[in-house]
């Protein structure tokens, strides 16, 4: 008897635990291949910092509308927190699956370079946006904003909401963050030379911190009552600034713009103490970089410089020194356009 | 009939012993293991587009080259019925140390690994230290280390990386046995380690006193302890090898991903628990064998890379794998509880036979503990 129940209980287990393992792995087989090199229309996967990130959820509806207008197949995959380690394992898949191209915004612009260079040797054309690589790295990168227009684009904004003049102080992030600092010094010299009438009375650091950004503010007026506008090209300051001044006398007043993000700055837009401010539309650049992707595995353009084609809406573009395609003029959000943004 | 077959069972005096060598290595826990590994390998190669190249076993291989590495002391812990969770952080912090020494003080790589695994070793002695010598539960003390090593692995680097690491060594973690698109460059030159350590390893608990001090303590670590083994030394002794081997892993991961940081390889530790666990190892101490922890572990390689190339996001690869793992520890209880009711159900056995505990093979360590 014993032995009887003991053979029973083995192959049970036995065949119980292969049971398992076929019914894990039953229902994926289902779902079919619908990736994979072959075929004529451009296979493209879409490797964003990670996944359920509203930024990217924009830019990757952007590139699904290109896809669908060009025929090409487009898949988004990614890790959930934003490491270099966790997109390898991606681009490793990406290099086995011999997909036509790969769109990353790189997590660590040296960390995944071994793995998207092997993924280039596979047969892969690697196209990077939002965040680069090293160029030796990458096929091409499509960069959102370059400094010029970014520092034009704030300047211009706020010339025009305080009729070009009168006095403006900038809200910055940390006093040697290298971006905005390179902004700073630009919308400087564009004030110099084309807005002679407005001063720049004063720079301050707000860390990138809510808090900071917000006593910041508050001591800038207090300082500088009769200020005429605001810029912060940084989106913790842009929205602690407005925090600020929709709660103060100064609403309405004083104007502010600079770089911040739809979901932060809508309150702010609706109830009027910000009129319109600027960022660049990652659906465009989603767009963008799948035009460039199904350009490179078409062989229409190989990332030389001088290289054109065509971006379907956008319009036709040109490859730049080191690989670099440029999406354009930042965007102008206000309260017209803002409801089409979730990000 | 039923006496004849008692008859021949009483000849032999040890249960485990009662059947055939082959019986005895087939009909367990880890080789249902190895047969499901082939049999997801089998599906996965027929089914998974792409699955058979050589580009997906080498990185494979690559992949869970960390995870092979710690489960085998990891396996030793678990045997002793103790854990210990704080391999991830050992591991972030050996690859900061490495990038800290080498780019910041200048050392030569090899250097500062030996460095690292020293800091490996010391930080598996703390927690050796509070298990065997203070006789603190080792689930509370790694929970604690866990977030201290972590917690000193990211203050040393803060959000920054360090990627400045030669190419010479970077290259050489990812080098293949044989270069070209044949078969064998799937096998990356890093496995040579990880089967010198497996031998070391399988020696270790399966053919030294050592290795039967270790399940003893896991069955009973009084009875252990009346029969000379020193159980406090031992304990000791495996928590240091689990943290110099988390080292080691964790300098092989910063050099691969070419990256130091203090994030690196979080929640590793689960992967590592989950695959000892499928591997048939008991979490209540006393059973398990380093062949079926193997298996585990390129089960969940296998499964996780087939899953990645069906395009399968990596949320539902974490369900698939906790499923598997929920189920295979349901699974033995399961068949304790089943052969239990088949025996209660049979009152025609003597009562003067003595209670079989190894009535299932999987079911050692979970009727030895609820005993």
């Amino acid at each position: 008897m014993k032995l009887h129940t003991r053979r029973i209980a083995s192959l049970a287990s036995v065949t119980l635990i292969a049971g398992l393992g076929l019914a894990a792995c039953g229902d994926d087989s289902g779902s079919g291949s619908d990736s994979g090199g072959s075929g004529d229309s451009a296979s493209i996967t879409m490797l964003p910092k990670n996944l359920g990130n509203p930024y990217f959820d924009a830019s990757t509806t952007g590139a699904e509308t290109a896809a669908g207008e060009f025929g090409g197949e487009l898949e988004e995959v990614g890790p959930e927190t934003a490491t270099p380690d966790s997109q390898v394992s991606f681009i490793n898949t990406a290099a086995q699956q011999g997909v036509d191209s790969l769109i990353v915004s790189a997590n660590d612009p040296t960390a995944i370079c071994d793995a998207l260079n092997e993924a280039r040797d596979a047969g892969v054309k690697v196209v990077t946006f939002d965040s680069d690589t090293d160029t030796e790295c990458r096929d091409i990168f499509v960069n959102q904003a370059d400094a010029a227009g970014i520092a034009k684009a704030q300047v211009d904004l706020i010339a025009e909401q305080i009729g070009d003049k009168g006095k403006i102080a900038i809200l910055s992030a940390a006093a040697n963050a290298t971006n905005q600092n390179a902004w700073i010094k630009l919308m400087e010299e564009d004030l110099a030379a084309n807005h002679p009438n407005i001063e720049l009375v004063d720079t301050v650091y707000g860390d990138d911190d809510d808090q900071k950004s917000f006593d910041q503010t508050s001591a800038l007026l207090s300082r500088n009552p009769d200020l005429a506008g605001i810029v912060s090209p940084t989106t913790v300051g842009i929205a602690a600034a407005a925090r600020y001044l929709s709660s103060s006398e100064y609403k309405g007043k004083v104007a502010l713009t600079g770089l911040g993000t739809p979901d932060q700055m809508r309150a702010y837009i609706k109830d009027g103490t910000v009129t319109e401010f600027a960022l660049w539309n990652p659906t465009d650049l989603g767009y963008l970089s799948a035009y460039v992707a199904n350009a490179l595995a078409s062989e229409e353009i190989t990332g030389e410089e001088g290289d054109t084609f065509e971006a379907g809406d956008l319009g036709e573009y040109t490859v730049g020194a080191d690989g670099e395609v440029l999406l354009g003029e930042p965007f102008v959000f206000n309260a017209e356009n803002i409801d089409d943004f979730s990000f | 009939m039923t006496s004849t077959i008692e008859s021949a069972v009483d000849a032999r005096t040890y249960a485990a012993y009662s059947r055939p060598l082959w019986w005895r290595v087939v009909m367990t826990r880890e080789f249902a293991m190895i047969v499901l590994l082939g049999l997801v390998y089998l599906i996965a190669r027929g089914g998974v587009e792409n699955f058979d190249s050589p580009l997906t076993l080498y990185y494979l291989f690559l992949d869970i080259t960390p995870i092979l590495l710690i489960a085998l002391p990891m396996t030793l812990v678990i045997i002793t019925g103790e854990i210990d969770l704080s391999v991830a952080s050992v591991m972030g912090l050996s690859s900061v140390l490495v990038g800290i020494f080498h780019a910041q003080l200048g050392l030569s790589i090899p250097l500062a690994a030996v460095l690292a695994l020293v800091a490996g070793l010391v930080c598996g002695a703390f927690n050796g230290f509070l298990v065997g010598y203070v006789g603190l539960p080792s689930l509370a003390v790694t929970i604690g280390s866990l977030a201290l090593f972590r917690g000193i692995a990211v203050g040393l680097l803060g959000t920054e990386a360090i990627t400045d690491f030669p190419d010479r060594w970077t290259d050489l973690v990812k080098e293949r046995f044989v270069e070209g698109p044949s078969f064998w460059s799937g096998f990356p030159l890093v496995l040579a380690v990880v089967l010198v350590l497996i031998v070391v390893f399988v020696l270790l608990l399966h053919f030294t006193p050592f290795g039967r001090g270790v399940f003893e303590i896991g069955l009973n670590d009084q009875a252990a302890a009346f029969s000379g083994v020193d159980v406090a030394r031992t304990k000791l002794t495996l928590f240091m090898l689990t943290g110099v081997v988390s080292a080691l892993a964790g300098i092989y991961f910063a050099l691969r991903y070419g990256s130091a940081r203090g994030d690196n390889a979080e929640f590793l530790e689960l992967q590592v628990i989950a695959a000892v666990l499928l591997g048939g190892v008991s979490i209540f101490g006393g059973r398990g064998a380093l062949h079926g922890v193997i298996a585990g572990v390129l089960l969940i390689g296998v499964l996780s890379s087939a899953l990645r190339l069906e395009s399968i996001s990596s949320n539902v690869i974490n369900i698939v794998i906790g499923v598997l793992l929920v189920l295979s520890v349901i699974s033995s209880s399961l068949l304790g509880w089943v052969s239990g009711l088949r025996r209660g159900s049979t009152p025609s056995v003597p009562p003067s036979n003595p209670p079989d505990p190894g009535t299932s093979p999987g079911n050692t360590g979970t009727s030895s503990a609820s005993s």
